[in-house]
């Protein structure tokens, strides 16, 4: 009987304090959002979507980077606002579809802490609302029977494989995103950034992955595959994490942005539910980088749009992130916020130790798209043991040189 | 027909013709040539979260759009894009050809460029999908022919269906079934009592799938079409053969095919066509990292962060004259017949 009214007491409650506050948030002309899917974006999305006075749309999906651009080419363009990361941006830059906040921040970004300004030299080009990196994600219980510690190398995390399957308690108990495209390039760039190597010859667009690192970055990927569910190559983060709330995998290196949702989707099991530990990146070859890739996601407001138009997607943008979303508990678990007075929550400690281990962020450069395809798609062949390591890395240059020049990154 | 009343007659066709055939084809033969102006890079202090400031290399905007302004097609490149290692690889071709000592050495090199790879499974995909969708659709049409006329209706939805059904979605049912986790996955893992076999990890056991697949999804267009042929059969001439004594598998040989035999010739055109597009399959089952075609490569140039348009327009003039290669001898022999008759 309590509980009955207890809760449409405090649904009321928070109706009642929450109307002031959603009422401050009055557009007049259309917003129209793209941006991928994890549970973050959809928050904000859904914060946007509060603003009374004009038509608030969002399109949500992980197919983001294949639409924004075309999405916001036109005059006037589709989407006024687009949620992107450390590499998505890239492409609306070079395309030239983003305006400078500049004037916007002055006017209505007094919430905003300097830190979420991305500037690219005077222009301030995107505003950051959380910050990802992959790390360690693992099943306690597991570790805890074969009597090992989290690892906090690849190297341990070999060897704890190697024990969990010797043991009968799991065949394949490492998971990684190891789908051909863009999340298998994603995991070498985490690799190869641990083994200290550098994309590209310093100063250049010129390739630099066929390398010593490049080289050991396929081997430790290759051996770690011999650990996964055999259909490793089809398993974007998605299935990743499918196969981790079944409780078939029991060590990845997931992102920090899913840590949250890890044990609140549908069909966990009660052991996953008990058992979800996160821990910071590993490292790997007794190197002190983390082997990942540090990541910011904001939103950007569109070029090719009225001034009216911007002016009420960041409006409504700003609500989709403003302070007093902090307070809820559940909007705090869902990503490591670099909004004003987000308090980290559990799920933040693996993207905090990535930070303070100075993990290196994702190289914010034209071409490295170019590249990242040019892995995700080449090397697959090394893994299915088609081909030697120095060929794939030789395929994966030459491609990229091939798309580059077309490009007209280099002559 | 006078030649006034003639053009007249056919103006709406021919113009509708030159709007949406013509144009296209030469936008994307004009895009084909053309390549994006060189990216002027300059660097800048840029600052990110967690971060700081560092110098960053970005493109130079006001540049750029000075570039774009003066050519606003990009710059000429002649045929650069169709000679270079994604697709016809002019260069990379004569070098495996000038360096290596065997025959099989030059296979090896050859098929690990992505152009001659994806045309080795694209080809193998159109000569094996395309002969058994005409025999499996042909024994369906006979079949369903012979079959009690109160059941046809039933049998005809049910045979139809997996041409009714998305492509897309078919293939991702296969896909999911096939999955080591999935019905089909796990029930041969269990057969052969293998709990690592992978049947998506094989790049035969994959080329296998989509190739019935493809059989399973396109069968139904070739049995709908025989079947339509059928109800034209000219039944004096089964019934002679039958009095002559013609067994059933004469029938069929001597007046059955023959009859069909246009429609077959139709069938066999747009299967040819189709086939050498597969895309659809490839996206469904996932299987990119074991197969791909000449469709995937625009579909991946025109997608992800990295759209390129010169690229994919290469190869859609190259999908073209494909196209065109392998029906030339269809289209030679209808001529022919064409030629004979008048």
């Amino acid at each position: 009987m309590i509980k009955k009214l207890f809760y449409p007491a405090i649904f009321g409650f928070a109706l009642f304090f929450s109307i002031p506050v959603f009422a401050g948030c009055e557009i007049s002309a259309r917003v129209s959002i793209i941006g991928n899917e994890f549970p973050a974006i959809q928050t904000v999305g859904a914060g946007a979507q509060e603003c009374k006075g004009a038509e608030v749309t969002s399109n949500l999906t992980s197919e983001h980077k294949d639409i924004q651009v075309p999405g916001m080419k036109g005059n006037p363009a589709e989407y006024t606002s687009a949620i992107i990361s450390t590499s998505s941006i890239v492409p609306l830059m070079n395309e030239d579809l983003i305006r400078p906040l500049n004037d916007l921040v002055a006017k209505y970004g007094k919430d905003l802490q300097s830190s979420q300004l991305i500037k690219i030299g005077d222009n301030i080009m995107a505003v950051a609302f959380m910050a990802n990196s992959q790390h360690l994600m693992y099943r306690a219980d597991v570790l805890k029977e074969i009597g090992v510690e989290p690892p906090k190398t690849y190297e341990e995390m070999l060897s704890a494989a190697k024990i969990i399957r010797e043991k009968g308690i799991m065949e394949n108990p490492v998971g990684g995103a190891y789908a051909a495209g863009w999340n298998l390039g994603q995991e070498f760039n985490n690799i190869f950034m641990g083994y200290g190597g550098s994309h590209f010859k310093s100063g250049t667009a010129q390739p630099n992955v066929n390398s010593e690192a490049g080289i050991k970055t396929l081997n430790l990927m290759k051996a770690l595959s011999e650990y996964m569910n055999p259909d490793f190559l089809t398993h974007d983060s998605n299935a990743t994490n499918a196969e981790y709330r079944a409780g078939n995998i029991a060590l990845l290196n997931m992102w920090g942005s899913r840590a949250a949702s890890q044990t609140t989707a549908d069909g966990v099991i009660d052991a996953v539910k008990n058992n979800h530990s996160i821990a910071g990146p590993m490292t790997v070859g007794g190197g002190s980088i983390p082997a990942s890739t540090l990541w910011w996601d904001g939103w950007t407001v569109a070029k090719n749009i009225s001034d009216e138009e911007a002016e009420a997607t960041f409006i409504a943008m700003m609500n989709g992130i403003r302070p007093d979303m902090m307070q809820d508990q559940k909007i705090r678990t869902q990503a490591v916020w670099l909004i004003e007075g987000y308090e980290p929550t559990d799920a933040a400690i693996g993207v905090f130790e990535s930070a303070k281990m100075s993990t290196t962020p994702y190289p914010m450069l034209p071409y490295m798209g170019i590249l990242h395809g040019a892995l995700g798609n080449e090397i697959a062949d090394f893994l299915q043991g088609k081909e030697s390591a120095s060929q794939a890395l030789a395929d994966v240059e030459a491609a990229y040189m091939t798309a580059a020049k077309e490009k007209g990154f280099i002559n | 027909m006078r030649h006034r009343t003639f053009f007249w007659f056919v103006f709406p066709t021919v113009s509708a013709m030159i709007l949406f055939i013509a144009f296209p084809i030469v936008s994307v033969l004009l895009q084909s040539v053309y390549a994006p102006h060189p990216a002027v890079l300059v660097e800048v202090e840029t600052c990110t979260p967690l971060v700081g400031c560092t110098i960053e290399t970005v493109m130079d905007q006001d540049a750029t759009k000075a570039l774009r302004n003066a050519e606003p097609l990009g710059r000429f490149v002649g045929f650069d894009i169709y000679f270079d290692r994604g697709h016809l690889a002019i260069s990379e071709v004569k070098e495996i050809f000038i360096n290596s000592n065997s025959l099989y050495e030059i296979f090896k090199k050859v098929s690990n460029l992505p152009f001659y790879r994806a045309m080795g499974f694209t080809l193998t995909f159109t000569f094996v999908v395309t002969p058994f969708v005409i025999i499996l659709g042909f024994l369906i049409a006979i079949t369903v022919n012979a079959i009690n006329s109160k059941l046809k209706g039933l049998v005809i939805f049910f045979s139809l269906l997996p041409f009714v059904v998305t492509q897309l979605i078919g293939a991702l049912v296969l896909f999911w079934m096939i999955d080591s986790r999935g019905i089909l996955g796990n029930a041969v893992q269990w057969i052969l009592s293998d709990p690592n076999l992978s049947l998506k990890a094989s790049t035969g056991v994959m080329w296998v799938s989509l190739i019935i697949y493809g059989i399973w999804h396109a069968a139904p267009f070739a049995f709908v079409i025989f079947y339509a042929g059928l109800q034209t059969l000219p039944q004096d001439q089964i019934e002679a053969a039958k009095i002559d004594g013609a067994s059933r598998y004469q029938q069929t040989r001597y007046i059955i095919i023959p009859h069909l035999f246009p429609l077959i010739t139709f069938v066999a055109l747009i299967q040819l066509m189709d086939n050498f597009r597969v895309f659809e399959p490839i996206v469904g089952f996932n299987a990119s990292a074991h197969a791909q075609s000449l469709s995937w490569f625009i579909f991946n140039d025109l997608g992800g962060e990295t759209r390129q348009l010169s690229s994919a327009a290469a190869s859609s003039v190259l999908t073209i004259i494909g196209v065109s290669i392998l029906l030339f001898p269809v289209l030679l022999r209808t001529w022919q017949d064409f030629r004979e008759k008048t």
